[in-house]
């Protein structure tokens, strides 16, 4: 029997190698090869991204300028949909019959059928509350609690910026982002995104196989949603309410700024628009409605707007000047007609009376004072290394800067130095007579109104500023040590002080420019500017501080094909300097001359 | 005896914690039959052993009976007639078939002795082995009709050829070809586009001729003769054979639609996670994320969720690698072959061929239910139905196998004793 007794071995043989086989076959299935772990993941495990509410932002006297609504997501579980009748659905929901089946048939939706995708986005409440009612009836569909945008006071479209969804770019830029989330869009939302967007939470969960939710180590490992930090900006509601009022059937901008401390009052940029329109269901269309507009509300003048400084310029040159000692206040200058235009009764100023009258001779001459140094013998030589040197004090005016502001979307403007000329016309090409026009503000200079403004401020301070900011405080604490630094222009207070008279001159005075802009009771000082534009009319520019003494507000306002700055921008800046100095009007007859006035076209 | 035990209580703790909802049902009747068992194990043992060998036939008879009737009045569970139902339990004969059988098969060939040598003798043991067989393919049970090929392991060593094991493995072997060449289409030169079978089928003949030639030129004349015929006759049957499974794939002879998918997904040749593949595929992906030491007892995701169909029954093992990881299933493999292995062991030990018979017949019948069981649940054989010994749900099951074990511990108690 020995012979059989051996084929118990290979009986037994035979058991063992299968076991062994199996015992291979499962270390490999469980420890070495991961496919079927993560298959088995992806099926059971779920987490739901908890979606933390914006930060709200407050105006300068607790006003609240940008808050949240609630609002619904209507989402899909592709797996959970039975069959429905997709007409009845898409109109219970609104939406139209071809969009919605197009939107089923999204690849995602059959990528991730255990998953809720959005079908359509800010349902607001009373639209939901009749939807919800019928929403038992088709099951795999429900409505997800999330916020959106609104607006208590609707101003300041532009300068508070919009909500939009995320695009690919962002998701790339940074992970925090994914496909439905969203980001702010230019403005204060842009600006402070970080700040504003929260935090999301996570809610992890386990997916049975009918696909219901079961919470895993009961939400110990869960985080919950941050929600945004509030704002709080400098801005003044009522005063931008005032502004975009009196701007309305104009196109322009008023730029508004506390001089002391760089806070930026009121940015008003017409034509404006109400910011409710890019929020919800209906911004996409709103938003190509507004970008198809000729008028162009979605460009923000105020700080894109690049336009030359016109005569308000001169009174830059008339400091550099003097601090550079080529004149004093009491330097005369014919008004030579021949080789520069003027306007008006005058023929030999001194700086009071160039600045008052506006001579446009005076500040060519002085400005060839500054770059025809006689450095050089040699015109062409010279001008330039004059030239270089007058930017450069020119530049501390933060002209061709971005004032260290905190908006976003600021051009830096020009200021033409002798590379810039270069360029054009080559080296050693060009001298004085060439680029003169930009001694009256002309030429090849370019400013934004928001520039114009902080000259305001520079000339309301006596030789400094802080970089005009729109936000103050973070959650209530203040912040501006950050945002606001303070900027010297090394212009000694003394020389302003020539300045300050002659713009209180050309306000109060009679034969001033600018007699339009004058309240009773309060020194305002100004200077009118005519921006020309040929062949088209020319913009109508004005600044203005006040009061002389412990100024408290600096504007700057533009209109564009205006014509003369005294007659519509001067009048516009006084109207909000009296608004927010004195919260009244006391003339109503000038502030309906400007409610009525339309000037969109020429 | 105590490898049997621990396998019990696992199965019953096991019930209860793959599903909390289930609690009070599956795992509360599982206990219920484990104390049915224990008190069978108690009777069985006290029996005497020779009761066992004289009333083989009788029980034999009345199994076979009661697969009859099942075919006749027994409720249809799944698409088979396998089950009786009382009240809320149900029995299924064809668990108890096997135990029956085994009886059976040591009795029959210790009483023919020597005369197994012949065919006649070996004929007639097939007979017996294929009368219920038929039966049970009449339900239709698949699976422990495959349980019943392990017979052939006992017959091996009781001196069936080895021949015959060979010719059993090289069948699979060619079988497993012919389906994966089926599946392609070649490019005849004469005949055009085919299937790949035909390709098979030329080899085959080549290699037939090949082995005749060999044989013809290598071996001595007086065994010529003899070993002409032997390779014809093999390759006659190679031939047959795997024309036969072709046939069988491509028409719909013998095996359903499913069935025959379930071959192709286990071959690798096809997927279909949605549709045949589902168990297959949802059984790998909770053995597969089970790591090395599991999720923890109660903890695994697929499980608890109901994610593998028929986990409490033929997928338990499923269950057990991704609680467990592949700790345990490493300890339930090593403890099934253990206890086969042994079950040999105490066979050869026996001085009566009637136990030693008994004794293997055990052993392979466990063989084959773990050999399919483990092997479809990790995607190495197709997917048929049978339960895991002492592991899956199944108050036949569990009671099926314990009678078995026990006798055969009765009869190795008595070994000693009693010279048969």
């Amino acid at each position: 029997m020995n012979e059989l007794r051996n084929r118990m071995l290979v009986i037994g043989g035979i058991m063992i190698v299968v076991a062994i086989i199996f015992l291979v076959k499962l270390l490999y299935m469980q420890v070495f090869d991961d496919e079927w772990k993560t298959r088995a993941q992806r099926i059971t495990e779920a987490s739901v991204i908890l979606k933390p509410p914006r930060g709200v932002v407050y105006d300068r006297n607790g006003k609240l300028l940008v808050a949240n609504q609630a609002v619904h997501d209507l989402m899909i579980i592709p797996k959970q949909v039975k069959e429905f009748d997709t007409l009845a659905f898409s109109n219970i929901i609104g939406m139209d019959i071809d969009k919605f089946k197009e939107r089923l048939k999204d690849r995602s939706l059959r990528r991730a059928p255990h998953q809720s995708h959005i079908i359509l986005p800010h349902v607001t409440p009373n639209e939901y509350a009749a939807i919800n009612e019928q929403l038992h009836n088709f099951p795999g569909f429900f409505g997800q609690p999330t916020t959106m945008r609104n607006y208590p006071h609707p101003v300041g479209a532009l300068l508070l910026g919009d909500v939009r969804e995320v695009s690919p770019k962002h998701i790339e830029n940074d992970s925090y982002y994914k496909p439905g989330d969203h980001v702010g869009n230019g403005g204060l939302e842009l600006a402070y995104e970080k700040q504003l967007r929260g935090v999301k939470g996570i809610s992890y969960f386990y997916r049975d196989n009918l696909g219901i939710l079961h919470e895993v180590a009961e939400g110990r490992l869960d985080s919950s949603a941050v929600p945004g930090t509030q704002l709080t900006s400098t801005i003044d509601a009522e005063l931008q309410a005032y502004g975009e009022k009196l701007m309305q059937n104009k196109k322009g901008c008023i730029v508004a700024i506390e001089p002391k401390t760089g806070e930026i009052l009121s940015l008003v940029s017409a034509p404006s628009y109400d910011p409710g329109l890019l929020v919800g269901q209906s911004r996409g269309e709103n938003y190509a409605l507004l970008q198809a507009d000729s008028l162009n509300p979605l460009y923000n003048r105020a700080l894109k707007g690049a336009y030359r400084p016109g005569s308000i310029f001169k009174m830059i040159q008339a400091l550099v000047a003097l601090e550079e000692g080529v004149i004093t206040p009491q330097t005369r200058v014919h008004c030579n007609r021949k080789i520069i235009g003027c306007h008006g009764p005058h023929t030999y100023d001194d700086l009071n009376g160039a600045i008052k009258h506006s001579c446009n001779p005076y500040f060519r001459n002085v400005m060839q004072r500054m770059v025809e140094a006689g450095k050089k013998k040699n015109r062409f030589e010279d001008a330039p290394i004059g030239l270089d040197k007058w930017k450069k004090n020119i530049m501390r005016f933060g002209l061709g800067t971005n004032l260290g502001t905190d908006i976003p979307g600021i051009r830096t403007g020009l200021v033409p130095g002798s590379s810039y000329y270069d360029k054009i016309y080559g080296e050693k090409r060009w001298a004085f007579s060439t680029i003169y026009s930009v001694s009256i503000g002309e030429g090849e200079l370019l400013v934004t109104p928001l520039h114009m403004a902080n000259l305001a401020c520079i000339i309301a301070n006596r030789g400094w500023y802080i970089s005009p900011h729109v936000m103050s405080a973070i959650n209530g604490v203040t912040v501006t040590d950050s945002i606001a630094t303070r900027i010297e222009t090394g212009i000694s207070a003394k020389h302003f002080d020539v300045v300050v008279d002659a713009m209180e001159t050309v306000v109060n005075e009679p034969g001033g420019t600018a007699d339009r802009a004058r309240i009773d009771g309060i020194t305002v000082c100004g200077k009118t500017g005519t921006v020309q534009n040929d062949p088209i009319p020319d913009h109508s520019v004005f600044i203005a501080f006040a009061p002389k003494d412990d100024p408290k507000i600096a504007v700057a306002v533009y209109v564009e094909y205006a014509g003369f700055g005294g007659t519509w921008a001067a009048p516009i800046a006084s109207l909000i300097t009296e608004k927010y100095l004195t919260d009244s009007i006391s003339n109503q007859r000038k502030e309906q001359r400007i409610l009525d006035a339309v000037i969109l076209d020429y | 005896m105590l490898l049997g035990w621990t396998t019990i209580y696992s199965a019953g703790f096991h019930d209860g914690g793959q599903s909390f909802f289930d609690f009070g049902t599956e795992s509360g009747k599982q206990l219920f039959w484990i104390g049915v068992c224990a008190i069978l194990a108690l009777i069985i043992l006290n029996l005497e052993g020779s009761f066992f060998n004289q009333f083989a036939w009788p029980i034999y008879g009345f199994v076979m009976l009661l697969l009859v009737l099942v075919l006749l009045v027994g409720k249809e569970v799944g698409g088979a007639k396998a089950w009786f139902r009382i009240g809320s339990f149900g029995i299924q004969p064809s668990e108890f078939s096997k135990m029956a059988l085994a009886l059976v098969m040591g009795r029959f060939i210790a009483e023919s002795g020597s005369k197994f040598r012949q065919v006649n003798t070996r004929l007639k043991a097939a007979g017996i082995l294929l009368f219920p067989a038929g039966l049970i393919l009449l339900q239709p049970d698949l699976g422990t009709v495959l349980v019943y090929s392990g017979f052939v392991f006992v017959l091996y060593r009781e001196g069936l050829s080895g021949a015959i094991l060979i010719g059993g493995m090289g069948g699979l072997a060619l079988g497993v070809i012919c389906i994966i060449m089926g599946q392609s289409t070649i490019d005849y030169p004469f005949f055009g586009e085919a299937g790949g079978e035909f390709l098979l089928y030329g080899i085959v003949i080549f290699v037939i001729g090949i082995s005749l030639l060999s044989v013809k030129l290598f071996t001595l004349p007086r065994h010529r003769k003899k070993r002409i015929w032997g390779t014809a006759l093999w390759g006659l049957a190679a031939i047959i054979f795997s024309v036969g499974v072709s046939t069988v794939m491509k028409t719909d002879m013998l095996l359903k639609g499913y069935q025959k998918q379930r071959i192709l997904i286990t071959l690798g040749q096809i997927e279909d996670p949605q549709g045949s593949g589902y168990n297959l595929d949802k059984s790998k992906m909770a053995i597969g994320s089970g790591g090395f030491t599991g999720k923890g007892y109660l903890h695994g995701p697929m499980t608890k969720f109901n994610y593998v169909p028929e986990q409490s029954t033929d997928f338990i093992f499923s269950t057990i690698g991704e609680e467990w990881g592949f700790l345990g299933c490493f300890v339930v493999i090593i403890l099934q072959v253990t206890l086969c292995i042994r079950l040999i062991f105490l066979a050869e030990r026996q001085r009566s061929q009637f136990s030693r018979v008994y004794g293997y017949s055990c052993a392979s019948i466990l063989f084959m239910h773990l050999l399919i069981n483990v092997g479809m649940v990790i995607g190495l054989a197709p997917v048929i139905g049978i339960p895991l010994p002492f592991f899956s749900y199944g108050g036949s099951s569990i009671m099926g196998f314990t009678i078995l074990i026990c006798i055969m511990l009765r009869l190795d108690a008595e070994r000693l004793t009693i010279f048969r």
